[in-house]
């Protein structure tokens, strides 16, 4: 068997592949299919905006709950009952309501 | 009255999306037959021009203008297809095992005497094409760029991204890795 000269080979097959004529047919309406995707994008873009927007603010809400939850739970009790901040709290959320009894 | 290209895309960017269709019929037979030099069916042509066209619209701002529309469509084009080629690596590897009798003739005539093996037969085509599948992206990009559409280092390297002593690095590389494929289609062959 000859032997097969692999330079030349690489030369010839380049040379046909030259000789390959790119086919620049475009299917049919193209261009209208193009547009159509970006339309369709572009609507997309806008609910897309919004759901990131709330996945944002509910991540948000998430954490801060939890950091709420942590310091309620690490925050030791005070003995003290009139140190009590829910006491406190209430107090003076139902101040307006005390303050006719107070007064003689 | 037509109205010029940096109108329409002075247009796009304020917001007219309808002054792209004009760009998009122009330019389309160019993409896809540059996505034909790295894809065969054409499913897959039509989705790498889609991808074009589609990166083309979204990234119409990074266009300057200080060269022709058709250079900077022509970049995104050629680095969508090496894209592809990188996310289709799967698909070369195979055997020479199943080459066709046209092939096969046409080797065997090229090994008896190589000037009777002609280059503008169908199946030195084929033969090229296969040859062509085989290779890694970074080196089919390169041989199509240099050795089939003839383009110089530098243009390569305006076209793809990469530096010019990267771009001969990776040519003297392909050329290389298409002599291995070449010798690995002999001994599938022969041996």
């Amino acid at each position: 068997m000859k032997r097969m000269n692999f330079a030349q080979l690489q030369q010839k097959l380049t040379a046909a592949a030259r000789l390959q004529s790119p086919d620049d047919r475009v299917p049919y309406a193209f261009e209208k299919r193009i547009m159509a995707l970006l339309a369709q994008r572009a609507a997309a873009s806008g609910q897309i905006l919004w759901a990131r927007g709330f996945w944002r603010a509910a991540v948000s809400c998430v954490a801060l709950a939890a950091v709420c939850g942590a310091v309620s739970f690490f925050t030791p009790a005070a003995a003290d009952n009139s140190k009590d901040l829910s006491q406190d709290f209430e107090n003076t959320l139902l101040a307006s309501v005390d303050q006719p009894d107070a007064t003689p | 009255m037509e109205r010029s290209e940096a109108e329409l895309i002075a247009a796009v960017l304020r917001g007219d999306r309808a002054s792209f269709e004009p760009l998009v019929a122009k330019y389309s037979p160019r993409v896809l037959a540059t996505a034909r030099r790295y894809a065969r069916r054409e499913s897959e042509i039509e989705d790498i021009a889609q991808e074009v066209w589609l990166k083309a619209f979204d990234k119409l701002k990074s266009f300057r203008g200080e060269a022709p529309f058709e250079h900077w469509l022509m970049r995104l084009a050629v680095r969508t297809c090496y894209d592809f080629l990188r996310g289709h690596q799967r698909n070369r590897e195979s055997s020479f095992s199943e080459i066709s009798e046209p092939e096969e003739d046409w080797l065997d005539r090229f090994v008896a005497d190589p000037g009777s093996a002609a280059e503008d037969a169908d199946a030195a085509r084929a033969l090229v094409n296969r040859v062509l599948e085989r290779l890694s992206p970074e080196a089919r990009l390169v041989i199509q760029l240099l050795e089939i559409e003839d383009r110089s280092v530098k243009e390569i390297a305006e076209l793809t991204g990469w530096s010019v002593p990267l771009v001969k690095v990776r040519a003297f590389r392909a050329r290389a890795e298409m002599r291995k494929i070449l010798a690995r289609m002999a001994k599938d062959k022969y041996l």
